[in-house]
């Protein structure tokens, strides 16, 4: 069993409570910062720990942090993305559910570490529930003076308030989001000015995602070594939560040392491939994400490695396909949702997703011809020159598929149907 | 239209806000919650308490999952098509609901209480195949399960106070 941090404090039926959570050492970092140190000194030790952002694009939180300028214009904000809809991402609903406190006290630090007064929980409608024990654990926080004015005498004042989403995937995205607080269409903005300089109401903006944010008290209190001592790879960092999901016997959330073999993960804590089928591939990270095969079965989950196979950690989030799911089917379902959920803000996204919806769909059906192989591969590359990352996210497991699995594709065009499928 | 108390309510929010359109979701919601669905009237009375543009309130009405532009049942029954519910068998689901209810995707019972739409990821992979009903998360479902499901909540739409199908998970 690997030391658990993040989910420590997880029980079955219910919450952890506020004195649970400081039982386990919880609020001592925040005490302990606010009185021992600056918020230069936060954003270094975050920096120097290597916490990369678990949003899924392995940003260092202390950097971006530090590119508020000292001098930058007041109010500033830090927003928690809690907008998690990527398929198979279910994360930050399990750490939510688990201990609101460590996003909280999460949350208060990383608002200390950039002087911000007001932190945003932007979280997705379908965490109704979520969202209704962060209003009231903030409020708990608050009456024992971990938030609000004057936070345990240290003269430093932070409020946190949740905001509902009305629900689109887009929202996600930073610069969407802040458009999407601000009231308008959520439609992403191209940088420059970058958030942390012009970000929520022209104002400098960090933006962290909810597991993010949840390893910061520990880092504070434990120190940047321990944090990186936590992973079993050289260049990875702390722990990771990996979402797995699919053809597995024990789906579920689990806090492994970033840098776990993927291949234990599968085996020794989701109790291996469901109805003793065979692992045939799996998307590690995420909707967009490309497809990991047999050959990568044994890989080093962290975000050196799965970059070293022209891959990606995304949200940790491991969907996992055996040998009798049609992977033609399920790309053409992975894309059904992009095609659903893209904002329709540029052309390539727009005319694209839809466009490679149906030939996936005319080759699944059986009415696909030999063009659509080198046609596919085609558009995927045009949809990488579309407005934001949305839609080269979108055809990561399209060129996944062509990648790794041509053979599969191709098998339906010949035989004019689903191999797959009996009739 | 609002209640007198109601529009206080909102109006005292919308007033302690720095800036008021930060609440345009939260605005539609309520009244969205009040009438069934956000009508045209709803949108005009966003719009004139945010200090916004009508068109602007619409973009943003029609862009988002959880507003209703038109009416909708009692019981909206969000069936999650994402490829983790779909290898777990999210179209026996919702083909079974649509057979039970008589109704398409999309559509509402002639009764008003039941209405059916296909949505992106929940976030209940693991316990796939997952809905939702006014936004409470059931999974992993089987059909049995949904059955039993549909006939409660039909029965508690019949009984004094109707319900609520719950917060926490």
């Amino acid at each position: 069993m690997y030391p658990q941090i993040l989910l420590r404090n997880r029980k079955p039926d219910r919450i952890a409570t506020l004195a649970e959570y400081r039982a386990g050492g919880g609020y001592e970092g925040l005490v302990r910062v606010l009185q021992q140190r600056s918020p230069a000194e936060v954003r270094q030790v975050l920096l120097d720990a290597i916490l990369l952002g678990r949003g899924g694009a392995a940003f260092p939180a202390g950097m971006k942090m530090m590119t508020v300028a000292e001098d930058a214009p007041f109010p500033r904000y830090l927003v928690c993305n809690a907008d998690e809809m990527e398929p198979g991402t279910f994360k930050d609903r399990v750490l939510i559910h688990a201990d609101p406190h460590q996003l909280i006290e999460g949350m208060i630090l990383a608002a200390y570490a950039i002087s911000a007064e007001k932190g945003i929980i932007f979280i997705r409608p379908e965490y109704e529930s979520a969202a209704r024990i962060l209003e009231r654990e903030i409020g708990i926080a608050r009456e024992a003076g971990f938030l609000g004015r004057n936070i345990l005498g240290s003269g430093i004042d932070v409020e946190i308030v949740v905001h509902r989403s009305g629900g689109r995937y887009i929202c996600g995205e930073v610069t969407a989001q802040i458009n999407a607080l601000e009231g308008r269409r959520p439609n992403p903005k191209q940088p420059p000015p970058y958030p942390t300089e012009k970000g929520l109401w022209g104002k400098p903006t960090v933006l962290q995602n909810v597991e993010t944010l949840c390893c910061i008290p520990h880092i504070l209190r434990n120190g940047a070594q321990w944090f990186k001592d936590l992973a079993l790879t050289e260049s990875g960092a702390g722990t990771k939560i990996f979402g797995i999901s699919g053809k597995v016997n024990r789906p579920g959330c689990y806090e492994l040392p970033m840098g776990v073999r993927l291949s234990e993960i599968i085996e020794d804590y989701a109790g291996g491939m469901k109805n003793g089928g065979e692992f045939k591939a799996c998307l590690p990270g995420g909707a967009s994400t490309g497809f990991l095969t047999r050959e990568h079965y044994h890989i080093e989950m962290d975000f050196d490695a799965l970059k070293s196979v022209g891959n990606r950690l995304g949200t940790g989030a491991v969907m996992v396909f055996d040998r009798d799911t049609c992977l033609v089917a399920a790309t053409l379902n992975l894309i059904e949702f992009f095609a659903r959920e893209s904002c329709g803000w540029c052309t390539p996204c727009r005319e694209g997703l839809p466009y490679i919806r149906e030939i996936l769909w005319r080759i699944e059906t059986g009415k696909g011809t030999a063009e659509d192989i080198p046609a596919l591969k085609k558009i995927c590359k045009h949809l990488w020159y579309s407005y934001c990352a949305f839609a080269p996210g979108a055809v990561s497991p399209v060129e996944g598929l062509l990648t790794h699995f041509e053979g599969e594709v191709a098998a339906h065009i010949n035989q004019k149907k689903c191999p797959f499928r009996n009739s | 239209m609002p209640t007198d108390a109601q529009k206080d309510s909102l109006e005292r929010e919308i007033q302690a806000a720095d800036h008021p359109r930060e609440l345009a979701v939260d605005v539609m919601a309520a009244l969205q919650d009040r009438d069934g669905y956000l009508s045209d009237a709803a949108v005009m009375e966003t719009a004139r308490l945010l200090g916004m543009d009508p068109v602007e309130v619409e973009e943003l009405a029609t862009f988002y999952t959880f507003i209703y532009r038109e009416p909708v049942g009692r019981y909206v029954i969000h069936v999650c098509d994402s490829v983790v519910c779909w290898m777990e068998g999210s179209e026996t689901i919702g083909g079974h609901l649509m057979g039970t209810l008589g109704i398409g995707m999309g559509e509402t019972t002639p009764d008003g209480l039941f209405t059916l739409l296909p949505v992106c990821c929940i976030g209940y992979c693991d316990r796939a195949p997952a809905i939702l009903v006014n936004r409470k998360a059931y999974g992993p479902l089987t059909i049995a399960d949904l059955d039993a499901l549909i006939d409660r909540l039909r029965n508690a739409a019949d009984a004094p106070g109707g319900e609520n199908p719950g917060e926490e998970e």
